[in-house]
Formats: structure tokens, sequence, C-alpha cells
């Protein structure tokens, strides 16, 4: 399988997946860190993929998302953005809309 | 190597010529950016594809050259 694919897997066959820095436990970069934190405040379930543990992946996201920078989080196969879209949709409730539209529904949060 | 806060906005410019461009210097280390760009010509983009337009401008400077740029895009409001 190539790195392409595996990516393309991931990321279809998981309803939230963020590519980052560090794991949702342990984020080791600040970029990544805002994006579990978000995440976990909304308190949907998703995957975490550390791009720190391979040189491979950490290109190959960039390349299939066309996008420079990570972490890069992914809804429903659909890439939304990374860290700076992220907050500002959160911050704009459309990232808690964006969930709900796409059927990933969080724990907690009227 | 660290970049010029003028040399990105011109990269911008370059390819959004429509680009109102605002950059700060967050650390002062020339390293670390926070830019905010508008442009009539994002209209009816999503952010994701207005970024992109930006990442293009940078020319595989950013993550590069450009450890960090917070980006924030827009369309001018009328």
């Amino acid at each position: 399988m190539s790195i392409q694919q595996f990516i393309d897997n991931e990321v279809k066959s998981n309803d939230v997946v963020l590519f980052m820095k560090g794991t949702p436990q342990f984020p080791q970069c600040g970029f990544s860190g805002q994006v579990v934190q978000i995440l976990d405040h909304l308190g949907v379930a998703y995957k975490g993929i550390n791009v720190l543990e391979s040189d491979e992946i950490r290109e190959g996201i960039k390349a299939y998302a066309q996008w420079p920078t990570i972490p890069q989080l992914y809804v429903k196969g659909e890439f939304v953005g990374g860290c700076d879209i992220i907050r500002e949709m959160f911050q704009a409730g459309e990232l808690q809309q964006v969930m709900q539209d796409k059927g990933v529904v969080g724990k907690t949060h009227a | 190597m660290p970049m010029d806060a003028n040399e990105i906005e011109r990269l911008i410019k370059s390819r959004i010529p429509d680009a109102n461009v605002t950059i700060r210097d967050l650390a002062g280390d020339g390293d670390h950016y926070a830019a905010t760009v508008i442009a009539e010509s994002f209209r009816g983009k999503s952010r994701v594809q207005q970024h992109q337009l930006v990442y293009e401008a940078l020319k595989g400077q950013m993550g590069g050259a450009l450890h960090a740029l917070a980006l924030q895009t827009g369309i001018p409001s009328s």
C-alpha cells in the first residue's frame, strides 16, 4: 500500500481524524495542541495520527491535502482545515455546525 | 533562515493583487508571524481555498523558511 493509499484509507474509514505532532494525550506542538483542546471541548471522538513517527506520513499528508502545515483535521473524509481555520470556525460556532451536519455528535454540550 | 515581513507581503500580493495584507511579527524574531489577508477575489471561496491561495503565493516557503505564519483570511466588509 502506498503512503497516499494509507492516508486515504485512514481519512475515509474514521469519522474524525487529526494528523498532528505528538498524540492527543501528549501534543508536541502548540498548534496541534490547540486543535486537540478544541476537539476535546466538543467531546467528539477522533483518531490522532502522530506524524512525528513517520517522515513518510509527515510529507505524504502535506501532498494529500496540498496543505503545507500540520495539524490537519479531516471530518468524514473531507479536509476541514489547519489550526487557524479550526480555531476561527470553533470561535464562530461553525465547527460545531460542521460536526452536526456531518452526523458527528459530541458527548456533551447542548 | 527567517523571512522579512515585506517579502511575505510582496509574495502574497504578487499572487493575489487585490489583497490587503497586514503582517505582525509576533515574537520579534522574524520567524513567527501573523498575517491577515483580505481580498475581494476570495469571495465565493471556502476558507481552505483562501488559505491555499496564500500558501501558493508563498511558494513553498511555508513550513520551510517560514516556520510559523498564523493566517486569517476574509473578504472586505463592503
